[in-house]
């Protein structure tokens, strides 16, 4: 479903990625593992289409479509969803209001029909319950005074909502105490299916108990420089990133 | 040293020569007029080394002085009326003033409410006359002093003590015409004792012509009344448009002021706002939208002239392609106007590399125990929010509508307590930020 080809992404002259090269399969959760500025963050910034890093080589498909030829909103129609470590508040725009416009807005970019109010509040409501999102939070300004725990439950409240084929977890669990860490887990092994493909970026292994994945790859360095099963997550965990750290500087 | 008769502009020359031929056809008390124009030609027409007029050069923007549109036909009428404002559909008490001149009164008025037109008031000399030029700032300001010499019709409105208007009045100002015109509206509102009143304006006219509206409404509030005004410029795309408020505030008067600009190739509006008695409260709000080459100014007088007043400012400017925005503030706080509660902000957002925008706020304060904040802000569309609003699917052009949107909307959120009003204005803003693409 995904294929990164010798990635190669540079930033102001700092190159952060070089040559990664990944393949996350449908239905397969993947976990990125890797030190602080090993370059994961890049790569769900990239994947989603921020504009600020300039791709050098490389190619990113997504079911064979080529992403970095496309609009970040045209990503997004095409399936791609990226949690945000960081969610932004935006004032002024009732966290309603913002879900319409998006899913709407996806809905027509892929040439379907607009849903009616009705159905939309039906699904948000049921997908809010789930996560324990409280209704009234659902009016105010989105992330606009939300806790760090809420930012991140309304993340995943986006993703059930947009239904994407592929979503990105970018360090969603910092920040997180076990119940609100259980609570996003949870949203997220619901949405695991046999056509949507995950790919978990975090530091620790911790997440990984909630989120069992599948993969699990050794990021250093701007490239994936060791791939295994959930046991390598376990490994990193009681060694660190010692033996990966700037193994292949210069 | 010999003083140096500055040589005058075509305009000036215009100006002088239509007061010339007008002024006896005018109502009223001529020898006000001549005092009046007299303030204006010691000066001339403002230009940009006049502090109060740095970014509005109107020496060069305006280049001509229109003729003063006469009475308007019937079909003149018709054509104005059919200008239909998204406020045309709020319920309310309305009249119509086209090119200059009153031409539909409200068929009844409710008891308590006295509106006449300006130009009978004039002419039989109506006493509220008397209270014309309650803020002094304004005296001597040129397109107050224009308008002062020219005017030719608008209204007198009384609120009688104590009476609570339910419905809007709502001051329809159409203009209609082929080829470039003047007009000069008055309006002077008496909001007496205890009583409340929501005042409406909409301002319209042709695209393509360079008309030259210069309008002024006038309040006195008295103490204990309450006056909400929402004003809506859509000036046609060449008019050159002037306005002024002045406004009186007694004491414990709760007064609510909000300016939407949404057209008009060049736009100034000015409030005068004197607080006079203790313990009341004024928002001044608006937002304004401008692309192409549209230049709009903002110039505020706040003077706390009386203890234990507060006052609010917040100012929204959208600029987008060679346009220019203008916002200046003042807040003055006399000696004597201790406890006071000043806060004035004014935030832009340029879409474009070519657009301008100019803030200057100004504080004079002569008390010591006062609170007063001033703040300015100019930069672009969040990079940061565009993008997560992209990543959820949102397109850039509306990814930029929803945030423009609701940083245009904190004004009318922030001021304006009838719905349906917010609404329509709220519609205004939606309008010009669809017709961006």
């Amino acid at each position: 479903m995904l294929q990164i080809n010798n990635l190669v992404v540079q930033i102001e002259d700092k190159r952060i990625l070089n040559g990664l090269n990944l393949t996350v399969n449908k239905g397969e959760v993947a976990a990125i593992m890797g030190p602080n500025g090993s370059g994961k963050s890049t790569l769900s910034y990239v994947i989603a289409g921020r504009e600020d890093y300039e791709v050098l080589d490389g190619e990113i498909l997504l079911d064979g479509q080529n992403l970095l030829e496309m609009e970040p909103d045209q990503r997004a129609a095409a399936g791609v969803f990226l949690a945000f470590q960081y969610p932004l508040e935006i004032p002024g725009v009732a966290t309603m209001t913002f879900l319409k416009a998006s899913l709407n807005a996806q809905r027509k970019a892929r040439g379907e029909a607009e849903l009616s109010t009705p159905d939309f509040i039906k699904r948000v409501n049921a997908a809010a319950a789930k996560l324990e999102i409280q209704k009234d939070m659902l009016k105010r300004a989105l992330n606009v005074g939300f806790s760090g725990g809420e930012k991140k439950r309304m993340e995943i409240l986006q993703m059930a909502l947009l239904e994407p084929t592929f979503c990105i977890l970018d360090e969603t669990d910092s920040g997180l105490d076990i119940d609100a860490l259980r609570i996003v887990s949870e949203g997220v092994n619901t949405l695991r299916e046999a056509g949507r493909g995950f790919l978990v970026i975090t530091h620790y292994q911790r997440l990984l108990n909630y989120i069992v994945p599948d993969t699990v790859h050794v990021m250093a360095s701007g490239r994936i420089v060791k791939s295994g099963g959930k046991e390598l997550a376990l490994e990193l965990e009681a060694n660190g990133y010692a033996d990966y750290r700037q193994s292949d500087a210069a | 040293m010999a003083d140096i008769a500055m040589i005058k502009t075509a305009a000036e020359t215009g100006l002088a020569n239509l007061f010339a031929i007008t002024k006896s056809l005018l109502p009223g008390d001529a020898a006000h007029r001549e005092d009046a124009f007299r303030r204006f030609s010691e000066r001339g027409l403002p230009h940009r080394r006049i502090e109060e007029w740095k970014y509005t050069d109107l020496r060069a923007l305006l280049r001509d002085a229109a003729p003063f549109a006469g009475k308007p036909t019937e079909a003149d009428i018709a054509a104005a009326e059919a200008l239909d404002g998204p406020l045309t559909a709020i319920d309310s008490i309305e009249a119509v003033i086209v090119n200059g001149h009153l031409v539909r009164a409200p068929a009844a008025l409710p008891p308590g409410v006295e509106i006449v037109p300006l130009r009978e008031a004039l002419g039989s000399g109506h006493p509220l006359l008397a209270r014309m030029g309650a803020v002094g700032h304004a005296h001597d300001n040129a397109a107050y002093a224009l308008n002062a010499a020219f005017m030719s019709d608008g209204a007198v409105i009384r609120i009688a003590a104590g009476t609570h208007v339910e419905r809007p009045i709502h001051l329809r100002f159409l203009n209609t015409g082929a080829t470039p015109f003047a007009t000069a509206t008055r309006v002077l509102v008496h909001v007496e004792v205890g009583a409340s009143v929501t005042l409406l304006e909409t301002h319209a006219g042709p695209g393509g012509v360079g008309y030259q509206p210069n309008g002024v409404v006038e309040m006195v509030v008295d103490d204990h009344a309450k006056v909400a005004h929402m004003r809506l410029n859509a000036e046609g795309s060449d008019a050159l448009a002037l306005s002024t408020l002045t406004a009186r505030l007694g004491a414990k008067v709760a007064f609510d002021s909000f300016n939407l600009v949404a057209g008009t190739q060049v736009s100034r509006h000015q409030v005068y706002l004197a607080f006079a008695g203790e313990g009341s409260n004024a928002g001044i709000r608006g937002a304004t939208m401008i692309n192409g080459t549209q230049h709009a100014d903002t110039t505020l007088v706040i003077d706390h002239a009386a203890p234990g007043c507060t006052s609010r400012e917040l100012f929204k400017t959208v600029v987008d392609g060679q346009a220019t925005g203008v916002f200046q503030g003042k807040i003055i706080v006399h000696s004597r106007a201790q406890k006071t509660d000043g806060r004035m902000m004014s935030a832009a957002v340029l879409l474009s590399e070519e657009g301008t925008m100019n803030n200057k706020p100004e504080l004079e304060i002569f008390a010591d125990d006062v609170q007063c904040a001033h703040g300015a802000t100019c930069g672009q569309l969040d990079e940061d929010l565009l993008f997560y609003l992209r990543s959820r699917g949102l397109p850039l052009k509306e990814a930029e509508a929803l945030l423009l949107e609701s940083f245009l909307a904190e004004p009318i959120g922030e001021g304006i307590v009838h719905e349906d009003i917010a609404a329509a204005l709220t519609g205004v803003i939606d309008g010009w930020l669809r017709a961006r693409g």
